[in-house]
């Protein structure tokens, strides 16, 4: 994977990962334009389209768009259950997590995501490992509304 | 280094997220011990292995190698599931690095992935998704063995096989969730299993059932499927043995076209329509293209337009239909048609006598709409000044008429146009001087002759006093008919190709790898009038070759126009690109190209045993062989043609799958080191055991200026060279001919010559390796031949006969033995050589 993104229905950037090294700039600009594409695309759409010599696979939960790079031969299918695996350690962990748990608590998705993924490959796919391993490095946050992203 | 694992996993986290190269240099000793250490806890070796894996993309040579090799492949065996997802990783990275070193760990996924795949959903509890047993490993799994041709150990290879049947018969179960993450877990796996199958591209069967199953798919209400579907069968679209099944389901793919509401998955029912298109369904697919054009979106409507004139050129049975398609396409999407389709549209046409005429009347009638888009104008103004005349018989194209329609559009061009339509009028002048005044006028206006674009104006003025001072003569020979264009391959396609590089390369058609191509009826694009794009394999497997060749064509179309009859020199096409001075990228295209020439010239010797096997700017390799009874020697002389030195020479002679048992070889050691205009040698050993279809393969690799250059050549070793020449006289041969008639033991083939029917055929018979008998057969024309194969501990007596038709410019050739598949074998191999 080369880098994952997560935004807001409004294009407002929640949380950026990159794999491989590039530039301020060039950073900016691709989420710029990638958010622009994203959000141009009708709910019945499929999630996979072509973006320079990368296939970005995104999808949406609730009001957030969850948006990942991979190489034009990896498993798309694949890479939506990845998002799909992220925002369910997400969930159990801050429980019924909502788009504001990530915006006060971006360091602790970040964590979550480490776990995850480490280079941009899959670390650990099973769940109960990863989410006990945060559980007591601190309080739990219920917060936002009620309304999850699940 | 810390004892607590908390705090080990937490220097790699951070070791793996920042990844420079100073910490590559730091801790490359470190990690690699630590992932393999037996005291290592599960959770550190999995971040032990992708904290590795980060450092080794950024400094590759921070593997370790020698022992440690089997020890990072034997990860794959570990009890924790984490650990073999993480070490998966790791090793498909080293795998492409070096594939070689790492091949031992094919049988160990393969048995890794049995496990699994066999496995319920229950056993593997923490690693099942879903109901999905292992997605993530399964998928790396399949993805680390793509890496890899189909296992050579029959044992592995039947389990592997029974591992993707599994997967397909999964597929067909019904979903144990209706969850869509089972579903997309399990799809995950089954696509991937099919990239696999399509990699491997040995199967007929688990083809097909992977067809019928993207078939499946092609219908389902997902659209992520649908999209995935399409991909991947255009891929298998490109596999001899499923060819055939991917056209079944054209119907479907235009029903995509249709009414797909994504245009990222209309996008790919065009390339598949484009992938699944041969000789037969050609005229459907790019009609369907062609109306789909109307409508499709501009995003696409480049490539779509550069697609449908590749395939109406590849695949026209009739010109006239090319010709139509052609226009229709300036008609439909004009603005982008691009200069290099258009230009081709001209070549064509000049080259092809027989459809001039229909080219002049078509874009005659096509000028007439109100409107038309100015690439239009184009080619109908070059169509009209060179074959105007032949439509010109005709009231209602008089040539005051052609004339008239043509100036009516002047105006609204711009100015390569009307520099494009000044050179037609004084064309005009010279096919019909009864317009002559009227054109003058049209030179003389002050619009050309003081024009503000220094190109017109002097185009203007050149022509004006070209038909006023020069004799009748003069002008036929300065304005004669445009001399066919030299033979090239289609810029178009490389074009394409630059364009997006996913198109699958459609020049490899299934047809190609088919023994029986000759015998189907052939299009135009193959016969043996000059050529498009078929005769031009070789540059059109090498697109970054022949990109250079663009400029040339402009030169061309254009040059002959201005300057009058001269015929410019065309740039010679680029194929030779392995030039000492090319970067690395470059070299790929090259390679291909000689690849390609390479396979022609190993052709030519079935009949013969010595010559230049193979030849780029810095290498020659040249092939002396002696055949006696069933063994052989071959010299192969490398001869550096550059004044460096070559280091790290290396050649390795090897036997494809299925020549292993047939054939023994034993290459002789080679320098390792060439230097500048040397030459070594290296012999090579055969021995036959008994016949085969195919021929050995020679891998050259070495070093020059620094960049690594690999050759893949065939070493023109084949069955025949082991034969014996035998004499008998007529009363023998034809009692042996009786007595060889069972239906086996006979093949025969009718063909068209190729080359010439004379006296230097008995030569090129003779070299084949049978003995000529002179006077046995009662007809004279025909030739026979007698001789006996040598295999180990078994010899084939074969007899031939070859009945050459003069008038039909046919053969027809007979081979006979006393071993059945023998007389096939030989009868193949001759076939080409007439």
């Amino acid at each position: 994977m080369h880098f994952m993104l997560l935004f807001s229905r409004q294009g407002k950037l929640r949380l950026q990962k990159w794999y491989c090294a590039y530039p301020e700039k060039q950073k900016k600009k691709t989420t710029r334009e990638l958010i622009a594409t994203v959000l141009s695309r009708k709910a019945k759409m499929c999630s996979f389209l072509e973006w320079k010599d990368l296939k970005i696979v995104y999808k949406r939960y609730a009001s957030l768009y969850f948006c990942c790079a991979i190489d034009s031969d990896d498993n798309e299918l694949l890479t939506l259950e990845i998002i799909h695996r992220y925002v369910e350690l997400l969930d159990k962990y801050f429980g019924s997590v909502c788009e504001l748990d990530i915006i006060f608590n971006f360091e602790k998705a970040f964590f979550m995501l480490d776990e995850l993924l480490l280079g941009g490959e899959i670390q650990e796919t099973e769940q109960e490992e990863r989410a006990e391993g945060h559980h007591g490095a601190g309080p739990a946050p219920g917060g936002g509304d009620a309304s999850g992203l699940l | 280094m810390s004892r607590n694992p908390v705090h080990v996993n937490l220097a790699m986290q951070c070791i793996a997220n920042i990844g420079s190269k100073d910490m590559a240099e730091a801790f490359g000793q470190e990690i690699p011990r630590l992932l393999v250490s037996a005291d290592a806890i599960d959770v550190v070796k999995q971040s032990a292995a992708l904290c590795l894996l980060r450092l080794f993309r950024t400094s590759p040579e921070v593997i370790p190698s020698g022992e440690w090799t089997s020890r990072i492949i034997h990860l794959l065996n570990d009890q924790h599931m984490g650990v073999v997802t993480a070490a998966v990783s790791l090793i498909e990275a080293l795998v492409r690095h070096s594939s070689e070193e790492y091949r031992g760990c094919v049988s160990l996924a393969v048995s890794r992935l049995s496990r699994i795949v066999t496995s319920s959903y229950q056993d593997l509890q923490d690693y099942t998704y879903y109901f999905v047993p292992a997605p993530w490993l399964s998928v790396k799994l399949l993805r680390l063995l793509q890496n890899y041709p189909p296992p050579d150990d029959p044992g592995v290879r039947g389990r592997l096989n029974e591992c993707l049947e599994t997967i397909l018969n999964k597929a067909q179960e019904p979903p144990k969730s209706k969850k869509v993450q089972h579903s997309n877990a399990k799809n995950a796996v089954l696509m991937e299993a099919i990239s696999l199958i399509i990699h491997s591209d040995s199967e007929p069967q688990l083809l097909v059932r992977a067809c019928n199953q993207l078939g499946q798919f092609l219908t389902h209400r997902e659209t992520n499927l649908r999209y995935l579907a399409l991909e991947s069968m255009c891929l298998l679209a490109t596999s001899e043995f499923s060819h055939e099944a991917v056209k079944k389901h054209q119907e479907t793919v235009i029903n995509a076209l249709k009414t797909e509401r994504d245009v990222s998955v209309r996008q790919r029912a065009v390339d598949l329509l484009y992938a699944m298109c041969d000789r037969t369904n050609a005229e459907t697919i790019v009609q369907e293209m062609l109306n789909y054009l109307e409508s499709a979106d501009y995003s696409i409507r480049e490539e779509m337009v550069l697609k449908v004139a590749i395939l109406a050129e590849k695949y026209a049975m009739d010109y006239t239909w090319y010709v139509d398609v052609i226009l229709n396409l300036i008609r439909i999407a004009g603005d982008y048609v691009s200069e290099e389709v258009w230009y081709r549209v001209i070549q064509i046409v000049v080259n092809r006598e027989d459809v001039q005429g229909y080219a002049a009347k078509t874009v005659f009638e096509a000028l007439q709409a109100p409107a038309c888009h100015e690439n239009m104008v184009k080619v109908g103004g070059y169509i009209l000044g060179e074959f105007g005349n032949l439509i010109a018989g005709d009231a209602r194209s008089a040539p005051a008429v052609q004339f008239k329609l043509l100036h009516s559009k002047y105006h609204l061009c711009s100015a390569p146009t009307r520099a494009l339509l000044l050179s037609t009028y004084v064309k005009y002048i010279n096919l019909f001087p009864e317009i002559k005044s009227q054109i003058q006028d049209v030179l003389h206006s002050d619009n050309n002759l003081r024009s503000a674009d220094a190109e017109l104006q002097q185009r203007a003025s050149e022509y004006l006093s070209l038909s006023v001072h020069a004799t009748t003569d003069v002008l036929a020979t300065v304005l004669e008919e445009m001399p066919p264009f030299p033979e090239r391959e289609s810029s178009i396609l490389a074009i394409l190709k630059k364009k997006s590089g996913r198109i699958p390369d459609i020049s490899k058609t299934p047809r190609a790898a088919n023994p029986h191509a000759s015998e189907r009826p052939q299009g135009l694009g193959t016969s043996d009038t000059p050529t498009l794009l078929s005769t031009a394999g070789a540059a059109v497997q090498a697109p970054a070759a022949a990109a250079p060749t663009n400029t040339g064509l402009l030169v061309d179309v254009l040059g002959d126009l201005g300057g009058g009859g001269t015929s410019t020199a065309a740039a010679p096409p680029a194929t030779n690109g392995a030039h000492p001075a090319s970067p690395a990228g470059g070299d790929y295209g090259a390679a291909a190209a000689a690849v390609h020439d390479q396979q022609a010239a190993v052709k030519k010797f079935i009949c013969k045993n010595n010559g230049v096997l193979f030849e780029n700017d810095i290498l020659q390799i040249g092939i002396k062989s002696e055949y006696r009874l069933n063994l052989g020697r071959v010299g192969i002389f490398f001869g550096n043609k550059t004044p460096m030195a070559l280091t790290g020479f290396s050649t390795s002679v090897t036997l494809p799958d299925g020549l292993t048992n047939r054939l023994t070889v034993q290459a002789k050691p080679v320098d390792d080191n060439i230097d500048g205009g040397a030459q070594v040698q290296q012999t090579v050993n055969f021995e036959l055991i008994e016949e085969y279809v195919g021929m050995p393969d020679l891998s050259v690799s070495f070093m020059y200026s620094g960049v690594q250059q690999k050759l893949h050549l065939k070493l023109p070793v084949t069955p025949n060279k082991f034969i014996e020449p035998t004499e008998m006289n007529s009363e023998a041969f034809f009692a042996r001919w009786k007595n060889l008639s069972g239906p086996a033991q006979e093949a025969q083939k009718i063909f068209k010559a190729k080359l010439p029917m004379d006296a230097s055929l008995g030569g090129r018979l003779a070299g084949f390796g049978m003995q000529l008998l002179e006077g046995v057969d009662p007809n004279p024309e025909n030739f026979v031949c007698a001789g006996i194969l040598h295999g180990r501990g078994v010899q084939v007596g074969s007899l031939l006969r070859l009945e050459p038709n003069k008038q039909a410019q046919m053969y027809r050739l007979t081979i006979r033995s006393s071993k059945e598949k023998t007389s096939q074998v030989l009868c193949d191999l001759l076939v080409d050589q007439f």
